[in-house]
């Protein structure tokens, strides 16, 4: 069994489907982040039979949870503060996201503008499709 | 300030306000004359169109304005690796309307969002070409008399033909249009178009044959297979000729049927078709102009209002 400790501030992100964790590590930036972070693979759940966690000890402040909704909204979002659990997120999906992935249309703008943001909005929420803000491409399945 | 990307950026009102000002354009040509004194429109065409440049250049001419453009990308500064968003703001400073094509989806889009100017998305890519939209709007609503109730067949390119997913999606916004889409299987409509087709409930149908359907039809939309969307050549060859419109499938066709076609046409319709009153593609072309002086009109906030006459 791999111990991992507490931590004092930060996310505790849980029920990450298994093998998606260095995803969303990157996906969040947390590579960019100078703070300690515990990436747990294929550990034994429940109600998943497998799955990923992460600890990020940082500034609650510091991350940008609607790219987690936008991944998996089933992800559990611990808050933690001076060492407890203080607030479970509730994670919805974002009707915008902003750079998290790009538009794999060859007939884009956004292939040849250079400095544009790669925006995708949410047009439909039933199906949680996005879809490309300039050409309408869908986004690949992530 | 006003845009236009989409024929969808405008209301089925604001849509008919402009109907009605074409209408009277084509009554009242004098009229409009000098609308536009002193106005001019840059037409901004990274890949060469002649028919729409010319279009709305004549458009802008008969309002008084003047016009100013490129009409390729390697004759602007894009050859030189000028960003959309540069040239925009740049354009800005000399024209007070711009007319964008572009073969990249969404640049006219990146443009609005820079310009101190109306934009006009003349075409990008495989994407949207929403005057042409409204010329089919205008050509339908002034011939049929409405845009409600009809039966329109699309046929030929589908997939990659941007006036027919900018047509559909518009006539989406009227009552009781059943659509025909007839196309080889590899030309199909994309989801997208399909999506919005179900979730509006609307009545639609795929088939791969023109004479099995063409007697049910109100209106025939013809297209073009344009090689310029093709990753192939060899694909290209193999689908061009698969749905040409003749003398013996308008035989088949009800009397009134309207056949509308965005023009230019390579072989798609046989020039025998031309002399059947049924032909509108011609006609559709002038609406075309007309359309354009009533959207330059309102863009610029010069449109009188001629609904309200009207009532």
């Amino acid at each position: 069994m791999l111990n991992v400790g507490k931590i004092e501030e930060g996310f505790v992100l849980d029920h990450i489907k298994a093998g998606a964790s260095l995803d969303i590590y990157h996906k969040l930036n947390l590579d960019k982040l100078d703070c300690t972070v515990a990436i747990i693979k294929n550990a034994k759940s429940n109600k998943m039979g497998k799955k990923d966690l992460l600890k990020v000890e940082c500034d609650v402040e510091m991350l940008d949870l609607d790219v987690l909704g936008f991944i998996d909204h089933n992800i559990t979002v611990n808050v933690i503060k001076n060492g407890e659990i203080i607030e479970k997120k509730i994670l919805t999906l974002p009707k915008e996201i902003t750079n998290v992935i790009k538009c794999k249309n060859p007939r884009c703008i956004t292939s040849i503008e250079q400095e544009l943001p790669h925006i995708f909005v949410l047009t439909d929420p039933e199906k949680e499709t996005y879809r490309c803000k300039y050409c309408e491409e869908k986004a690949a399945k992530h | 300030m006003r845009h236009l990307m989409s024929p969808l950026d405008f209301s089925t009102d604001e849509l008919e306000r402009l109907f009605v000002l074409a209408g009277d354009i084509e009554k009242n040509m004098p009229k409009y004359a000098h609308v536009c004194d002193g106005k001019k429109l840059a037409t901004c065409f990274y890949e060469p169109s002649t028919r729409t440049r010319l279009s709305f250049e004549a458009a802008m001419l008969n309002l008084g304005g003047n016009v100013l453009g490129f009409s390729e990308a390697s004759s602007s500064s894009a050859a030189k690796g000028e960003s959309v968003s540069d040239t925009i703001r740049v354009i800005s400073c000399y024209a007070d309307i711009c007319a964008i094509r572009h073969p990249k989806e969404g640049a006219p889009m990146v443009a609005a969002s820079r310009s101190g100017i109306p934009v006009i998305n003349a075409g990008d890519g495989g994407h949207q070409h929403p005057t042409q939209t409204l010329t089919d709007l205008l050509t339908i609503r002034s011939l049929n008399g409405t845009l409600n109730n009809f039966t329109i067949g699309l046929c030929g390119d589908l997939k990659f033909g941007r006036t027919v997913h900018s047509l559909i999606r518009a006539l989406l916004r009227y009552e009781n249009i059943n659509f025909v889409f007839i196309s080889p299987d590899e030309l199909k409509v994309p989801d997208y178009i399909t999506n919005a087709l179900d979730e509006k409930n609307a009545s639609y149908k795929e088939v791969t044959k023109l004479e099995d359907v063409i007697g049910n039809l109100d209106i025939l939309y013809m297209t073009r297979v344009q090689r310029e969307r093709f990753f192939n050549e060899e694909d290209y060859i193999r689908l061009k000729d698969f749905y040409v419109l003749t003398k013996e499938k308008m035989a088949l066709a009800k009397e009134n049927m309207m056949v509308l076609h965005p023009l230019p046409r390579v072989n798609e319709i046989s020039v025998e078709v031309d002399d059947d009153p049924r032909a509108m593609y011609f006609k559709q072309a002038q609406y075309g102009v007309y359309v354009r002086m009533a959207l330059i009109m309102t863009l610029l906030g010069l449109a009188p209002d001629v609904l309200d006459k009207e009532a």
